[in-house]
C-alpha cells in the first residue's frame, strides 16, 4: 500500500441473515481512495453505497475481505484503537448534518479533538482554523439553529478535516440543501480534498457526483462500472 | 441563426459596437462556448440591416463602422426576452433510437448499452464541472453569465444520466413482468441480460 493511498477495499463483502433468505448487500468490493482523490460512490437505492460507507468508516465489520484505512488493517485492531483510529483519522459528513444542538459551532468542531485528549486551547486553535477554511470565521460562536443548512454542512466539513484528519466520507451531504448551496458545500469538499485529503462521496445526484475525480456505480452490491475525469490534474489541483 | 441574431441585437441595446467588439462581446458574455468567425457577425449584420433592425455609421478613417440599433430592432429584442423559446421538434436524438431498436433486437445486452452510455455521460459531466471548478470567483459578473452556460450543459448532461437511469428501471421492470407473465419454470438470469424482448414504448416522443 503506498503512502498516497488512504483506503483500500480488498474484496468487501457484507451479507445479512443466511441461507435462501440471505441478503448480499455487498459482494467482493475493491476500491481504493488516494490523498487528493474524492471518488463518488452512485448507485440507486439499495445498491449498497451507504453500507460501502459505513464499512469504509469502520462502523460497520464486513462478512468478508479487508478495509485498510491509512495503512491500519481495520480487522485486526481491538475496538479501542478502531475508535481511536476514526477520531483521528476518519471525517464523517451526513445529510442532516449530525451537529450537537447545545454546543456552538467552534465547540462541535473541536469536540473530536478534546474527546482525543486534546488540551482545550489548542483543540479550539484547530478548531478556529478548520472554520476559516470553509469561510465560517464569523461564525464561531454561533449555535446550530442560528445557522443555514448550508452553514451547518460547512461547520461539518470543518469538523471533519480538523486536526489533521485525512479522510472524509460524506453520504449524500447535499441532500437537505438548495441546488447552489449544496454546490458551495461541494466546492469546499473539493477544496479539502485538493489540499491534501480523500474522500468518498456517497450521492444519487449525478451533478453532485460529478465533482469527483472517479464516479463508481454500483448496482446490487457490486461494481458495475466507473468514470473518470482525464482532465482532473490539469484542472482541478491549482 | 436566429440565437445569434437575436443575441448581437441584444447587445447593440446597451450601445453601439463595431462588428469585432460584438465579437469579442459574444464570446466574452457566453463563456466562448460558441466561437463566433467575424465573417458569420458581418453577414449577421448585413442581414439586420437589410431587415431595418440595425443602421450603420459611415466608417470612419480605418473604414470600421459602428452599428446602431433601430426601434424596430429594440422591439425585436424585447419580444425574444419576453417569449419562451420553443424548440422544433424532437431532433432525431441517436441515443434515444439506438436504445429502441436495441430493445426490440434479441440477445442484445441492454445493461451494458446503458452503462456504457452512462459512464461517457458522467465523464463529460466531471469534465464541465471540472471546468466549473476551475473557473474565478462564481460571484464575480464576469464568472456569472459564463456559468449560466456551463450550468446549462451540465443539466442537460444530468438529464441524460437521469433518463439512463430511468429506461434501466422501466427494462428491469418490464423483464419481471415478462417472466412474471410467461408459462412454466424459468432459469434466473442477470436482469439486464434476461430480456431482450422488453420494449420501450413511443420513446420517439420523448
Amino acid at each position: 500500500m503506498s503512502d498516497q493511498q488512504l483506503l483500500r477495499l480488498d474484496g468487501v463483502s457484507m451479507h445479512y441473515g443466511v441461507g435462501a433468505t440471505a441478503v448480499v448487500a455487498l459482494a467482493g468490493i475493491d476500491l481504493t481512495v488516494d490523498r487528493g482523490e474524492l471518488v463518488a460512490i452512485m448507485g440507486a437505492s439499495g445498491s449498497g453505497k451507504s453500507t460501502l460507507l459505513t464499512i469504509a468508516g469502520g462502523l460497520t465489520k464486513p462478512t468478508g475481505g479487508e478495509v485498510i484505512v491509512d495503512g491500519r488493517w481495520l480487522s485486526e485492531l481491538d475496538p479501542r484503537q478502531l475508535a481511536a483510529l476514526r477520531r483521528r483519522t476518519l471525517g464523517f459528513v451526513f445529510q442532516d448534518f449530525n451537529l450537537v444542538p447545545a454546543l456552538t459551532a467552534l465547540e462541535n468542531v473541536s469536540l473530536p479533538l478534546e474527546l482525543d485528549g486534546w488540551k482545550s486551547s489548542r483543540a479550539r486553535r484547530a478548531a478556529r482554523d478548520a472554520l476559516a477554511v470553509v469561510d465560517l470565521a464569523d461564525r464561531a460562536s454561533h449555535y446550530p439553529d442560528d445557522l443555514s443548512g448550508g452553514q451547518q454542512q460547512r461547520v461539518a466539513i470543518a469538523r471533519a478535516v480538523v486536526g489533521g484528519r485525512s479522510l472524509i466520507l460524506a453520504d449524500e451531504p447535499t441532500g437537505a440543501l438548495d441546488s447552489t448551496t449544496g454546490e458551495l458545500v461541494l466546492r469546499m469538499l473539493r477544496h479539502r480534498v485538493d489540499a491534501g485529503a480523500g474522500g468518498i462521496l456517497v450521492t444519487h445526484d449525478p451533478r453532485h457526483a460529478a465533482w469527483a475525480d472517479r464516479i463508481v456505480f454500483l448496482r446490487d452490491g457490486r461494481i458495475v462500472g466507473s468514470s473518470e475525469s482525464e482532465t482532473v490534474d490539469a484542472l482541478a489541483r491549482p | 441563426m436566429v440565437s445569434i441574431k437575436n443575441s448581437l441585437l441584444a447587445l447593440l441595446c446597451e450601445r453601439p459596437h463595431y462588428g469585432y467588439e460584438l465579437r469579442q462581446e459574444f464570446e466574452s458574455r457566453t463563456g466562448s462556448t460558441w466561437p463566433l468567425n467575424i465573417g458569420q457577425v458581418y453577414t449577421t449584420l448585413d442581414r439586420l440591416q437589410r431587415d431595418r433592425l440595425v443602421e450603420a455609421s459611415a466608417g470612419d478613417a480605418e473604414g470600421r463602422k459602428v452599428w446602431n440599433i433601430t426601434p424596430t430592432g429594440r422591439d425585436v429584442v424585447a419580444g425574444w426576452l419576453a417569449r419562451p423559446i420553443t424548440r422544433p421538434a424532437p431532433s432525431r436524438d441517436e441515443l434515444a433510437m439506438k436504445l429502441a431498436i436495441a430493445a426490440s433486437l434479441d440477445g442484445v445486452n441492454l445493461s451494458a448499452i446503458i452503462q456504457t452510455q452512462r459512464e461517457a455521460t458522467a465523464r463529460t459531466l466531471q469534465d464541465l464541472t471540472r471546468t466549473k471548478a476551475a473557473g474565478g470567483d462564481p460571484a464575480a459578473p464576469h464568472e456569472l453569465a459564463w456559468l449560466l452556460v456551463v450550468d446549462s450543459m451540465i443539466f442537460q448532461a444530468e438529464a441524460e444520466i437521469r433518463w439512463l437511469d430511468h429506461s434501466e428501471q422501466r427494462l428491469s421492470n418490464a423483464a419481471v413482468r415478462q417472466r412474471a407473465t410467461s408459462w412454466g419454470p424459468r432459469a434466473h438470469g442477470e436482469a439486464g441480460a434476461a430480456q431482450p424482448t422488453a420494449t420501450i414504448p413511443r420513446m420517439g416522443e420523448r
